[in-house]
């Protein structure tokens, strides 16, 4: 199956996407991983103000199935929620990397970044799946 | 992983393969939804080979199994199918299992959990009172047809009526000189059977369903679903509901023992028990607020002491919301009662409701 990687987002080895503009950074989780995960049924995000650091979970998606941590590309404050999410989370499954967005954090610092795939380098790593 | 004869059929089908209990088996194929929702509404087809079978023959055979299982196998009569229960003898369980009677006291086909059957096999030969045991897992492929129309397919496949065949009953049978044997089980809480054949002709028979199914919507179901389903109607599923430490009374399993009618292992302990006082009992129940619950997760009353634990929960795909299955303390088993569900440290208000959750 063909996903849509858009070439200007950065990834991580967990599945979420980072749109990065200036400092600010929209994140979600890619079609790969709506994929694997199925019917998603429930999310649960952070609060606006709260911290978050790389790497570290922020949240949490459930499917039919199972439940998944979310995990954080970069370190910084949720300025954003995509609250829409909780009373339709099947947009997740619709749209990930658009519509489903899930937060928008004001990034500490760029260097992050340099942590992160691009999209080259996550098309490969989903292939070998 | 072991594979069943299907596994190269799975994979042409597009299915997701996953290692269950150390079987290369499909969890879905095109979607848990899609599948499961056809499973209540036409007919599914489940690749259940993994499951084991022990065949249990000779003068003995009855003798044995009537010690080893808590239900009455004296009363089966050729042809009879019924579910049961092999306990161990601290009090607790080994498997749950179906016995299928071949021949009245000296032939019985006892079909075990994928997970459990090396465990079974060397537990029932440690304990066999004289029975000639043969694990035959490898000899038959299994496949469960599931859903309203599975009957009106399985006329269709069998050459006989397995529709007016009454529940917990089985028929011999042949498919393509393949020696089968169809059983009005499943696990699903709809109609159906789950058919044993010749491990050989496992793949013809699963493509003759698919082509002879057209017309009535079958589709393949992968273990996602089939988990989905059973929770649905609150089946049991050994490593959730049921493990070594289980009293089959608090599962709600006490309608399988039959300590009236014969002596078993682990009775004394079993019986005593429930004589002593049940603590708990599994009950269904559904969310006041968001949330899905997971097995593992703790039942706190609102005074907040620990009541229970999450057996199985999942998102209900028939009814669109999440349903669960805990043990709990008997004070708060009664339905209508509230109390707390820890989701990963939030406090979520849930409610114990009478199953099963979809009404068959």
């Amino acid at each position: 199956m063909a996903f849509h990687i858009p070439e200007d987002y950065y990834y991580t080895k967990e599945h979420e996407w980072a749109q990065v503009d200036e400092n600010i950074v929209t994140v979600g989780i890619t079609e790969f991983a709506q994929d694997q995960l199925g019917e998603i049924v429930y999310v649960e995000l952070p609060e606006e103000g709260q911290k978050i650091t790389q790497g570290q979970t922020f949240g949490v998606i459930e499917s039919v199935k199972a439940v998944s941590d979310l995990y954080a590309p970069v370190s910084g404050t949720v300025i954003e929620v995509n609250t829409a999410l909780g009373d339709d989370p099947s947009v997740l499954n619709d749209d990930p990397v658009n519509e489903g967005w899930l937060v928008r954090i004001e990034m500490d610092t760029e260097k992050e970044l340099a942590n992160l795939m691009r999209a080259p380098d996550y098309k490969k790593l989903i292939s070998e799946k | 992983m072991k594979k069943t004869p299907l596994a190269d059929t799975h994979v042409n089908l597009g299915a997701r393969m996953v290692d269950f209990a150390g079987w290369y088996m499909p969890v879905q194929y095109v979607g848990l939804r899609e599948e499961h929702d056809n499973v209540r509404k036409n007919v599914g087809l489940f690749d259940v080979s993994h499951m084991g079978e022990v065949r249990v023959k000779g003068p003995k055979a009855l003798e044995t199994l009537e010690w080893l299982t808590t239900n009455d196998v004296a009363k089966l009569n050729d042809g009879e199918a019924q579910y049961s229960l092999l306990p161990n003898d601290q009090g607790g369980l080994v498997d749950d299992i179906i016995v299928y009677c071949l021949k009245k006291n000296e032939d019985y086909l006892v079909c075990v959990n994928a997970s459990n059957k090396d465990k079974d096999f060397a537990w029932m030969n440690k304990h066999n009172n004289g029975a000639d045991l043969v694990d035959e897992s490898d000899l038959w492929g299994q496949i469960a047809i599931q859903g309203p129309k599975a009957l009106e397919l399985c006329d269709r496949v069998f050459g006989f009526k397995v529709s007016e065949m009454k529940p917990f009953h089985l028929q011999h049978g042949t498919f393509q000189n393949h020696k089968i044997m169809v059983a009005t089980t499943g696990y699903t809480g709809e109609k159906g059977c789950e058919v044993f054949v010749e491990a050989g002709g496992t793949v013809a028979l699963w493509n003759e369903l698919l082509e002879k199914g057209k017309d009535l919507g079958v589709m393949a179901i992968g273990l996602g679903a089939r988990d989905t389903l059973r929770t649905e109607v609150k089946y049991s599923l050994y490593g959730h509901e049921i493990d070594d430490t289980t009293n089959p009374y608090e599962a709600g399993l006490g309608w399988v023992i039959k300590p009236a009618k014969k002596d078993f292992m682990g009775k004394v302990l079993i019986v005593g028990k429930k004589e002593a006082g049940l603590t708990k009992s599994l009950i269904g129940f559904k969310m006041l607020e968001k949330g899905i619950p997971r097995q593992g997760y703790s039942l706190f009353s609102f005074d907040n002491k620990e009541i229970g634990k999450v057996t199985s929960g999942t998102h209900s795909p028939t009814l669109d919301e999440p349903i669960g299955i805990a043990y709990i303390d008997l004070a708060y088993a009664k339905e209508g009662t509230e109390f707390h569900l820890d989701i990963r440290g939030r406090k979520v208000k849930a409610v114990v409701v009478k199953t099963p959750f979809v009404q068959k």
